[in-house]
């Protein structure tokens, strides 16, 4: 193996960080960035699935055909979904309330397939648990980044918590639809810049 | 009647689906930057999209509902819409051979299209009749590609245009949408 556990573990942080470099997943990105608390909750729910998907596949990959791949790792992955699904209802009820129908959309969350169909069908179990982590992590750090982002000048609040003081005006674009594909279209633009230095 | 034509029109504009719900922004960046791509990918969002929800509501009532087994919707949702793809795409291979190697390979993507999946779900959370179903399925499905191919339109003038080098393709597209976006937002207004 070319590549040592912790690269494969770093490379999720940085340079595959999704969703900015590779341009997946944008929908739960856009839609539960309203706040960090939502991002962050969505983020460790697909690190949950990510990992243990990668696990599944990666021990199952000398079993399942090629030809029938993907739908294998679909089953996979819904069912790890379905798991925090229910976990989350017995667990966290509110967040499940607030992220509603995409707790069941991680199933077609393109970063889990992705992973699984690029990294783990033909990787070893280890390699795919650090993959897992490392990009399930990456793309935590950017659903709370932009939820935060949001939130601070949408709400005026970060993690609940008052920034600017009472006398704030909320800036309510940042919050709704528009703000948030401007948003992220920015911060796209400044990944590039720091990247192509 | 007319709360049909309400639902078309709030599905349509006042939601829609792509640029107000967030859902299905995967292929709304992918296959927008060519019109006749935007063009095939929607018609093929409409037809798998309206079979597909009302397919999953037949099965969620007679089914999961029926047998107490809500849990495993996630589960038979998806395999419904992933086998529906693929019969789409055999049909497409042999009479439009066209308008199949246009789509490539965002036909079978549409399988991982949240905006299908979550049509579906939506469906089930409002608990809309059967009527309502075919009508919310088609008006979301019409919604997506009215963005679709007004988004197309705009971009293809970007191609045009001197855009700035961090900014390019994805970014400028995500703005652009954003701009688009605050279009539909006015739509709120009318609810």
């Amino acid at each position: 193996m070319a590549k040592t556990i912790t690269q494969e573990f770093t490379k999720g942080l940085w340079d595959e960080i999704p969703p900015f470099r590779l341009v997946l997943g944008l929908c739960p990105i856009l839609a539960v960035t309203k706040s960090v608390e939502n991002g962050l909750g969505m983020g460790v729910a697909v690190i949950f699935v990510l990992v243990f998907s990668n696990v599944l596949v990666s021990l199952l990959r000398k079993i399942i055909p090629s030809q029938v791949r993907i739908a294998c790792f679909i089953i996979i992955i819904a069912t790890f979904v379905i798991v925090v699904e229910l976990l989350m209802q017995a667990f966290a009820y509110p967040l499940f309330l607030k992220l509603g129908i995409f707790i069941p959309l991680i199933v077609v969350n393109c970063i889990v397939l992705g992973r699984a169909e690029a990294f783990a069908y033909k990787n070893g179990i280890v390699a795919s648990i650090a993959d897992g982590f490392g990009i399930g992590i990456g793309n935590t750090i950017s659903l709370v980044a932009l939820g935060g982002l949001r939130e601070v000048f949408g709400g005026g609040t970060f993690y609940g918590m008052s920034v600017f003081g009472p006398s704030f005006q909320p800036f309510t674009f940042m919050i709704e639809a528009p703000g948030a594909f401007v948003c992220l279209g920015l911060m796209l633009a400044l990944m590039n810049l720091a990247g192509n230095k | 009647m007319g709360d049909y034509v309400l639902l078309a029109i709030s599905c349509i504009l006042v939601n829609n689906i792509l640029l107000i719900q967030y859902l299905g922004n995967c292929p709304f960046l992918g296959t927008s930057k060519k019109m006749e791509t935007a063009v095939g990918m929607g018609m093929a969002v409409v037809f798998v999209l309206v079979m597909a929800g009302a397919i999953t509501w037949l099965i969620e009532v007679y089914i999961l509902k029926a047998f107490g087994l809500e849990y495993l919707r996630t589960i038979a949702f998806i395999l419904v819409i992933a086998s529906l793809v693929q019969f789409v795409e055999m049909f497409l291979k042999k009479s439009i051979p066209a308008l199949y190697k246009g789509l490539g390979i965002f036909l079978p993507l549409i399988t991982t299209n949240c905006a299908v999946m979550g049509v579906c779900l939506i469906n089930i959370n409002e608990e809309y009749t059967f009527m309502q179903t075919v009508v919310s399925s088609f008006s979301y499905a019409t919604g997506f590609g009215l963005a679709l191919v007004l988004f197309a339109g705009v971009r293809e003038r970007i191609l045009l245009a001197r855009v700035p080098k961090p900014l390019q393709d994805t970014s400028i597209g995500l703005v652009t949408a954003g701009l688009l976006s605050l279009a539909f937002f006015a739509f709120k207004g009318m609810a």
